[in-house]
Formats: structure tokens, sequence, C-alpha cells
């Protein structure tokens, strides 16, 4: 919402300065966009005198003046061949800022004469491109008068945004009204005068569609002749950026803005039948005054003649019978539109226009009749011509509430003590009306202008609510909104900042846990997994869905129904995928190496979770004492079991097979789960086809796990720990076994062999070169053997090692090498 | 008579000089001391020696004993102490190569001001909610008094998917607030909440981005006013900052879920980017008593409770605690930007420590 300051003018008596004004607009609610000052950049220049313009001594193209700047008579040379003595010009002083040039104006000496300032053309000034001369000004412009203010251009144009609850606000009389209830001047009476009618309108109103326009008026001026409007009007119009068009349609526009009372005008002879009938739309196309073409549907409700659609209502009117420079008769329409249908229609057809924008937040109900009016006059002070009776259709609605405060709520909800007679002045100024009042609360009649003040109360309340609770809420609210509004607007007015502010009371001395056990673990998994050297990204929750296919089903029901760009249209089945395009733009990138992890939702079709995800690409730093080698499958394990760790598992009770999703070299893959069922987390090489698919040199490894899934950790007491006193004893076995036979089987083999006495075991070599029979590996394991009692003998140690031997041939068919 | 035994320690002793290392040290110990030493022999002579001189010459033998055994073992030790410098002149170094560090892993930003909000409210009784990112339109509009034709849902640009849950059409929550239905709806008040999480607006350019950040909180409880609202956001917003006296503005604004409404800025100079004083306002977040509507969609009846709600964009004040100029990087990804953006996992938040930058 743009407005000129002299605009404001015509509606508020006012002593505050621009700057009061746009700082007072903020603090009530209508924040200030911006303000452009047009004069600001004149400010420095006067309207002058140019006493003498003599040629100059030693130039044939140039004048040597003196100039009465009202101040003091200068010397000036000028360049213009319109300079001439006598004449009134703008002057523009020493250090003074050029605005075309941004150059700054500085005492100097052209050719031996002295130049102290400079008269300026209107080019120079910023205000057109009349480059010819020097402006000349008549002669009663007074001399050393700031010639902006003279010029009428010292009017800054204020923007406004405006909140969708505050229709009335979306009119200059609107603001002006919430400045002088603000303390900021007083309002302007405005009660336009009514015109006498002559003889019926040519045209008449039909409603077959009351739920969309109760209520319409309209008025024929016959004998008009349209042309462009008056300087006046013009220059308010420009000021605001609305080109003019012709003085009818300035004047509908005028008072859209003026008053936020949008208008049409037809052309009463391209009416066809004499009727305009607000119906439903039934397919027609019609042709709106922007040019372009829409279709009408039953959801939309437009204004027709006999020959059809001719306006959408409350969104744009008709090529057809718009008004152009023959129109000799004018019907005015003034209608009230529902807010829904305006705004469904508006956003189903993308019209944005400013009648549009009105209407959606609604209008003043009561204002028709007195806007049709003050429209007549402005046509026939305008356009000439003679107005008829009013016709109109429909009935202005029942729009009239009350609204009560208790004046203790203002502290009690609000913040803030306000004395009564203080509240109900803020009330009274915006155009309430005191019906009661007393000791404690007031009970006020909406004014018209104010459709979101104890509005009809809509609630939408969850589903299954037990009935009486949900009774006695809606009655609640009822009660209590109405209130809320009155307070919002005291408490407005009188500045939020005002509230004195109050730390929140303590609800425990020591604050007990913030986070749920939930909680903790996302924020344990994401500490351990930075301190195990992977960087923590934040990826998109969505994907392109052929690259979302690599890593699931990509099914339809998380398909976006209106995705921003395609690559953003799948929502991702595991952060996996959307890391692993991470990985390929940082290789992209030329990074070697890329440790990447995500703690995010990944989606299914019946709900989300949260998993802890990573993606480890590359190769390790090259050094000359340690080897590069490529990530893989076990540092994404080494990963997960980090994880996991932190997380309280107990690591024995974890077990890993090789059934991993299909995005997973299926070779160098694995699931970790505890016990047959819970599946905790998935680890491996990104399958080759992925890697191809992405565009992602390998070797890349990746790994999920579920953090949702895994199990609370048992809050019991610490047993104390083993500390066994004697020295452990280590011996190495090496077993042939088959090669498709997990080392992890042997070790469990092993371990179970002498579960008392066996303390530790694992995997210390793999061998399954050419001194190996085809099929066969070599597996070393290390055993350790902890007594408890006494030192263990060669005989004990000795029948234990055949134990292990033993147990582990009969668990795998390995025999010792 | 004793000339012998001169020759003997004065050879020895050359053969000792001689010796350059512990081999040839070692020939000249057995040569001495050993079985077959040249001073064993003596020893075993001395029974041959007259009687009477007996006495003297095994006085004599047994000192020329100890200063050749002394001699010997000071030649090994420094024979030793010259084998070891020579190991370690071999065993030398290239201190200046640089170590194989482990990797180095970091905390997103994101994360890190999420983890800040979590301390800081939780400092002053909040717990954290949680909703999904894929709501119903009745938790991501309808409980929040925003029906079906209102301005604000096509302001929100929402993403919609295909289905329906509980009858409801759904959505890419375009707001936390899910979280305060949800809270409302399962945990009776008094309720202290905040609900940082994902969020979806269907917008794309250097200033937004489709997927992005809130923390919305909630305050429900019988005697909450306004001005709680103002000194819990003046509290969290001077902590979060580490700045004392950051000036904070309230100015009145519209939500459809709150009443009265307000928006907040913050002090700071608009062209240097510091925070604090400039005399500039730059607006930060939106807050506001709860709609009487909202509590009542809840089944709260609004003359028994009341609060205040509010939200702020995660990545925006991020980034202006950082002087993180663009919003892009946040998810991009880019090693370089969350290794230069990130903070180490072994300093997480903590109070007591400080937050403050």
């Amino acid at each position: 919402m743009k407005f000129s300051l002299s605009w404001l003018r015509t509606h508020l008596n006012t002593e505050a300065g621009l700057d009061a004004i746009t700082g007072r607009l903020t603090a009530i609610g209508l924040e200030l966009e911006g303000v452009e000052d047009p004069g600001a950049s004149l400010a420095a220049f006067r309207i002058a005198h140019v006493v003498e313009a003599a040629p100059h001594p030693n130039a044939d193209r140039l004048r040597a003046c003196r100039v009465d700047t009202g101040l003091e008579i200068v010397s000036v040379v000028c360049g213009a061949p319109n300079a001439r003595t006598g004449m009134r010009a703008v002057f523009a002083p020493p250090g003074s800022v050029i605005p075309a040039t941004g150059a700054v104006l500085k005492i100097g000496e052209i050719r031996g004469v002295e130049s102290a300032g400079m008269l300026l053309s209107l080019r120079e000034m910023g205000l057109g491109e009349d480059h010819a001369g020097i402006v000349e000004l008549p002669d009663d412009a007074p001399v050393g008068t700031p010639y902006a203010a003279w010029a009428g251009l010292d009017d800054p144009v204020i923007e406004i945004a405006v909140t969708p609850n505050r229709g009335d606000a979306l009119s200059v009389r609107g603001v002006a009204r919430d400045l002088a209830a603000a303390g900021l001047g007083t309002l302007k009476p405005w009660a336009p005068t009514a015109v006498p009618g002559h003889g019926d309108s040519m045209v008449s109103w039909a409603i077959d569609m009351p739920e969309a326009c109760p209520w319409v008026l309209g008025r024929t001026v016959r004998g008009v002749r349209d042309g462009p409007s008056p300087e006046w009007l013009q220059r308010r119009l420009l000021s605001i950026g609305l080109r003019p068009i012709s003085a009818l349609v300035d004047i509908t526009n005028f008072f859209t803005m003026d008053l936020g009372r949008p208008l049409h005008v037809f052309d009463a002879d391209r009416v066809q039948g004499g009727v305009l009938r607000f119906r439903p739309g039934a397919g027609e196309t019609f042709r709106a005054l922007n040019g372009r073409d829409y279709v009408a549907d039953s959801a939309d409700c437009v204004i027709a003649d006999d020959a059809g659609v001719q306006s959408l209502a409350g969104v744009i009117g008709g090529d057809a019978t718009g008004c152009t420079e023959a129109t000799r008769n004018v019907f005015i329409e003034c209608a009230l539109f529902d807010p829904v249908r305006v705004a469904l229609t508006g956003r189903r057809h993308a019209i944005v226009s400013d009648a549009r924008q009105r209407f959606e937040r609604g209008i003043d109900p009561a204002l028709l009749p007195q806007a049709i009016e003050a429209a007549t006059r402005m046509v026939l002070d305008l356009c000439g011509g003679e107005a008829s009776a009013v016709t109109q259709a429909g009935a202005e609605p029942a729009w009239q509430r009350s609204a009560s405060m208790r004046f203790a709520r203002l502290s009690s909800l609000g913040g803030m003590d306000v004395p009564p007679t203080e509240a109900v002045a803020a009330l009274t100024g915006l155009g309430f009306v005191v019906e009661a009042q007393t000791a404690d609360a007031v009970r006020v009649a909406v004014p018209s202008w104010r459709n979101d003040i104890a509005a009809p109360i809509v609630l939408d309340q969850m589903l299954g609510l037990d009935a009486d609770r949900a009774r006695t809420a809606a009655e609640g609210c009822a009660l209590t909104e109405p209130e809320a509004d009155l307070i919002e607007e005291v408490l407005r007015l009188r500045g939020l900042d005002n509230v004195p502010p109050v730390s929140l009371p303590r609800a425990a001395p020591v604050p007990p846990a913030v986070l749920t056990s939930r909680q903790v673990r996302s924020a344990l998994a994401r500490r351990t997994l930075a301190a195990a050297g992977l960087v923590e990204c934040v990826t998109f929750s969505f994907m392109d869905h052929t690259q979302a296919a690599l890593f699931g089903d990509a099914p339809d029901a998380l398909r976006l129904l209106n995705p921003i760009a395609s690559d953003l249209d799948q929502m991702r089945e595991t952060p996996v995928a959307t890391l692993a395009l991470a990985a390929q733009r940082n290789a992209a990138r030329g990074q070697i190496e890329a440790r990447l992890f995500e703690i995010g939702p990944a989606f299914h079709a019946a709900g989300q979770q949260v998993v802890a995800a990573g993606v480890l690409a590359g190769m390790t730093p090259r050094h000359p004492l340690y080897p590069s080698r490529g990530l893989g499958a076990m540092d994404a394990k080494a990963a997960v079991l980090e994880v996991l760790q932190a997380l309280g598992l107990p690591m024995e009770s974890l077990n890993v097979t090789a059934d991993a999703p299909e995005f997973y070299h299926p070779g160098r893959s694995g699931v970790v789960r505890q016990g047959p069922k819970l599946t905790l987390a998935t680890f491996g090489e990104l399958h080759p086809r992925v890697l191809q698919a992405l565009d992602l040199a390998g070797p890349a490894a990746a790994f999920e796990v579920y953090l949702d899934r895994v199990p609370e950790p048992k809050r019991r007491r610490k047993t104390p720990p083993d500390l066994p006193a004697f020295q452990p004893v280590r011996r190495d076995f090496a077993f042939v076994v088959s090669v498709d036979v997990a080392a992890d089987a042997v070790l469990r083999a092993a371990r179970g062999a002498e579960r008392a006495l066996i303390a530790g075991v694992n995997v210390f070599d793999i061998y399954s070169g050419d001194k190996m029979p085809p099929g066969q590996k070599s597996v070393g394991i290390e055993v350790v053997f902890q007594p408890r009692a006494a030192t263990l003998t060669d005989a004990e140690i000795e029948a234990a090692g055949a134990r292990v031997v033993a147990a582990v041939a009969k668990a795998t068919g390995g025999v010792l090498r | 008579m004793t000339h012998d035994l001169d020759t003997l320690r004065t050879e020895t002793a050359a053969d000792l000089a001689a010796a350059q290392d512990l081999r040839a040290w070692d020939a000249v110990r057995v040569g001495v001391l050993g079985k077959q030493g040249r001073l064993t022999g003596l020893l075993k002579e001395l029974g041959k020696v007259a009687p009477d001189q007996r006495r003297e010459r095994g006085a004599q033998l047994n000192v020329l004993k100890d200063e050749l055994a002394a001699l010997i073992e000071a030649r090994r030790v420094t024979l030793d102490a010259a084998a070891l410098d020579e190991r370690l002149a071999q065993e030398r170094m290239d201190v200046s190569l640089a170590p194989p560090l482990p990797p180095h892993g970091l905390i997103h930003p994101i994360s890190r001001t999420m983890e800040e909000m979590a301390a800081i409210f939780g400092a002053m009784g909040f717990t954290v909610g949680e909703g999904l990112d894929v709501q119903t339109d009745w938790f991501n509009f309808s409980a929040l008094n925003i029906p079906a034709h209102h301005p604000a849902r096509a302001d929100h640009d929402t993403f919609y998917l295909p289905g329906t849950r509980d009858g409801r059409p759904l959505l890419l929550r375009t707001q936390t607030s899910d979280v305060q239905i949800i809270s409302m709806l399962q945990t009776p008040p008094p309720l202290r909440v905040i609900a940082p999480g994902r969020t979806y607006r269907a917008d794309h350019d250097a200033t937004h981005s489709p997927m992005f950040h809130q923390c919305e909180g909630l305050v429900i409880d019988r005697d909450i006013t306004l001005g709680h609202l103002k000194g819990c956001l003046i509290d969290f917003l001077r902590a979060f900052f580490g700045l004392a006296t950051l000036p904070v503005r309230f100015r009145s604004s519209y939500f459809p879920f709150t009443e009265p409404s307000m928006e907040v800025d913050i002090g700071w100079n608009r062209r240097t980017g510091e925070l604090g004083g400039g005399g500039d306002w730059l607006e930060i977040l939106g807050s506001g008593m709860v709609q009487p509507r909202v509590l009542a969609n809840c089944g709260l009846d609004p003359r028994e409770w009341q609060g205040f709600a509010f939200g702020m964009g995660v990545e925006r004040v991020t980034m202006l605690k950082h002087g993180i100029p663009d919003l892009r990087p946040f998810y991009e990804s880019d090693l370089r930007w969350l290794t230069h953006y990130g903070s180490s996992p072994l300093a997480p938040v903590a109070l007591h420590e400080g937050i403050a930058p």
C-alpha cells in the first residue's frame, strides 16, 4: 500500500513530520516498507532571480550572471542559451549535489570569472530529459523559496505492508484513522453530500448469487465527456505508481486507494439488455481489461449482461463494456462481495488486482451509499453529465457487532496497566462506539470497517475431541476472542514496546532434562560420528525421483504434487541418497576424501523415522609413511558400531548378516541386528550401478543407523568390574576353513569352547593365497585365556586349546593348519 | 717384582682404548679377566709364590683386579653410549613431516544453533517437542486458525503430497507449529515447549530455500502475559547472540494463530552487519499471545489457559550470529564451507561453559 504524504494529509490533520509518521506506522502494525522522497535530492535548490546575464568576457557561449538567491547576490557562469536578465531560475549553491551526475558543486572560476553555484536544467535535477536550457520559472515564483516545495515535488511517498486482517488499512483514510488514534493528529471529517438523481438508471442490477454478492448499488451518469483527468488527480495516482488512463478510470482508482472502496465503471451503452446480473460462471470465455481471456466457471461470481460475462466480480472488469473516450453514459458499480469467493476466484485465475486485494480482506459494508455519492460527485465534477437515481439490488447485510473488554485483562493478558479512560479513548479513536461502561469493563460497538474485530468464530476442533471439552473450549473462545481483539487494539496504539518485559518465572530451581531420551540419542549419535571424523551435512528431504529410485521404491505416495523443481520431487527414503549426491558434488569440486553424515528423516509411505546416515567416499590422504587407501565397507561398519556403542548397546548382543538393501554392493555390505529381528543398521560399499548412475567415482561406502529403533539402554546399576589377578595367556590358532565361512563363525565357536576361561578372541590373519587349496582359506585367531584361581599349567592350556580346536571344527569344519 | 703388574695395567688400558666396539671390548675383558685371562693366570700362580711374598703379592693382585674391572666397566659404559648414539643418529626422522591426523569431524551450524536454542530455552524450563515433516493440513493450517481460503495459506507456498491422513490432505509442513498442536493435545498444561525442525515452502532464490529450519516455541499457563513473552524472547536473544544489551523492539503485526501479534526486531548496523548498535532494526521473529481459537481447536478453554507462541528461522539467526552471508550453502554440503563454519563435537553446547561465539 502506497500513498503520498500530501494525500495522507487530506485525511489527517497533523503537525507530525515524516519520520514521526513512519515510525508510528511501523509501531502500530502498518509496517513501513520504504519511503521515496523525490524532494530529498532537491532540498538544497532554491528559486533565484537572474539580476543580470551579461556576455562572458572570455567565452562566446557562456554568460556571466549575477544571481539573487534570496540570501545574497552571487556570480554564476552559465552556458545555457536561455539564461537572460530578469528570469526566475533554479539555483544550486556550492556544496550541493547535482542529482543527475552525483557531482558535488564547488566554487570555481570559469575562464577568469568566478562561478559560485549553478543554474539547473530539468535533466540535471533528475526531473526529465529536457536539457535545452535551464528551467524557466514564472515571474511570480518566490525568490529564495526551496524549489521542490514550490513545485510540489517535496511530497514523500510512503509504502507500508498491510497484514491480511487489516482490509481497512488498504486505504489512505484507514491509515489516517489509525495514525490519529495513535495520537498523531486528528482525522478530518468526511461526509459527501448526496447528488440528487434525475430519472432512472440506464442499467439495473439482478443478483442470482447472493452468497457471493449480498448488496450492490449502481447509478448512471448521462452525457459525460471522458478525457484526461486533472493534474491533481494524475499527480496523486502517479505518485503511487498508477498510470493515469482517463478521468472515469482514474476516479475508480482514486476511490480504491483513498477509501479502500473499489468501484467499476461500465459504458452503459455497451451493456446489452439493460441488466447486469451476478451469477455463477458457466464456462464462458471473457476478455478482461488486461487484455487476457479467462474462462469463468461455476465457482466464480461473474457480472453478465445479455451478451455474456462482463466482469469477474470483485477481481477484474471486462473489455467489452469498459469505458473509452467515446463513452457518453457511464454506469458506476459499487458492490459488496464475499471475501472468500473473491480470493478463490483471484487465486484460481492468478489475477492480482487492487480490487481483489481489498475485497478479499473485506471492505466496509456500510460505506456503499456514501461512496457512490462521492464517486458520482467526482464524475460530475470532472466529466460533466447528469446523474440518475441510485439503483440497487440485495440489501445491506447485518454487520453490526459488539465486543466487551474487562480492563483488568489489559494487564493480565496484555501485561500492561492502562487506565480505563485511556483504553476507551484508544478504541473510540478507531471508531468504536461505547455502548456501556462500568468501572471494570466496557462494551463497544465495532465500526463497520473493522471486520477483523469480534468476527464470527469459526473453529476446526480436533476430530475425536471429548464433546464436553470441545463445547467448553468453544464457549470460552467466543467469550475471550473479542476481548483479545480489543486488547490488541489498545496495546497496538499505545505501543507494544511499552509493555514491560518480565522474565518467565522459574518452573524448577534447576531445570530438568530438556531432551527426551530419543532426542538425546540423536545428539549422541551426532557427536559420536563427528568425533569419529565425519562432517555433518544437512541435505534436502526431497530429490529427483529417478535418483531416489536407486535407493528404494520411490513410491508415488512420496512424490510431491507440486514440486518446485523436477530434481526435488520425491521424498528420500534414506539420507544415504542425498548424502551420495553431496559426496558426488564434493568429488566434482576436487575433494579426494569425503566423510559425510546426516541425522535426519527417512520417509516411507507409512511414516518417517530418524536415521543417522553416512557416506564415506574417496581415498585417505597420501603420506610417505602410511599408504593411502580407499574408504570401504569396514570404515562404514566402524562408524555404525561406534554409534551403537555410544548409544549403550552391548556389542556382543549384535549380529551381522550379508543381506543389506540393494543399493549396497551385494558382497560387501551387511545388516546389523540385535537378536534375529531388530534391524538396527546397514553398511557397505555402494553398488557400482548406483555409483555409475550418480556419476560418483568410487570407492564409496555408506551406512544407516535407525536411531528410532535403538532400544533404551537398561538403567541398571553397574556391577563391579572383572579384574582377575592372574596374567592372561594368549595362544594363536590358524584354521583352514571353506572360503564362505564367516570369520565371525570361527570366533563364536572358539569363544564358546570354554566360556569361563576364554576372555577374548579376535582374528589376526586371513589368508587365501596360492598356498591354500582351492575354496579354502586360513583364519588366524588369537585366544585369550584368563585364569582366575591359579596360574594355568601347560597341561591346562593344552587341554583348553584342544577344546577350541574341537569346537571350531564342529561349528565350521575347520581344521588346525 | 711388580713390574709385570704394571705392564698388565698399562697394556690393558691401551687395549681398552683401542677397543672401538663391544666385541673388541669383550675380547679385552676375556683376555684379562676370563678363565684364561692374564690376571686370572696371575692369580692362579699365586700359590707358587714364596709364602713370605704371597701375602703382599696377593694384596697387589686384588688391587689390580679391582682396578682393571673398573677400567673395563668404564670402557663398556663409554662404548654403550657411543653405540646408542650411533643408533639414534641412524634412527633420525624428518620431524617436519605432517603426521597422519585422524579425520576431523564437525557439527553442522544448523545443529549447533538448534542445540544452543535447546540449552537456552531449556534453562527457562522448556522441553523440545517433535512433529512430522509430512503433516495433514489440519495440523499445519486449520488447527492454527488458517482456514482453507485464508490468504496465509497461499502465502505459504505449500508442497502437497498425494493421499490423506484422517481424511485430511497431506503436505510438507510449512512451519513447526504442528508441534504446538501436538503438545496441546497430548500434554496437559502448563506447557513450555520449543519445536526446532525442518520446514518446507515452495520458494527458491538467494534468500529462500525450499527446505529450511524453524524453531517455534509455546508457553501455556494460567497467568502468562505478553510481558512474559517479551521477557522470554529478550532473555533468549541476548543469551543467544551473547550481547547483554542487545536492543530488542516489539511491534504490532498479525498472525492468524496469535493475538495480539508482534514482530520482533533486534538492533544492528545495516552497513556493517554488526549486531547491537548501529541504529537500524532487523526483523528476526514473529510472536504473539496464542489465539483463543487455537486453544479451543485443541480442546483448551481460553478462559482457563493462555500463553504465547513464537517462531524464528534457524538459518536466519545462525547467519546473523556468525556473519554467514548466503543461505544456500547450508544445504550444499560443500566440505570447504562445512569446515569453515562447522563446530567441534568435543565442544558441545554447555551453558556453564558459555555459548556465545
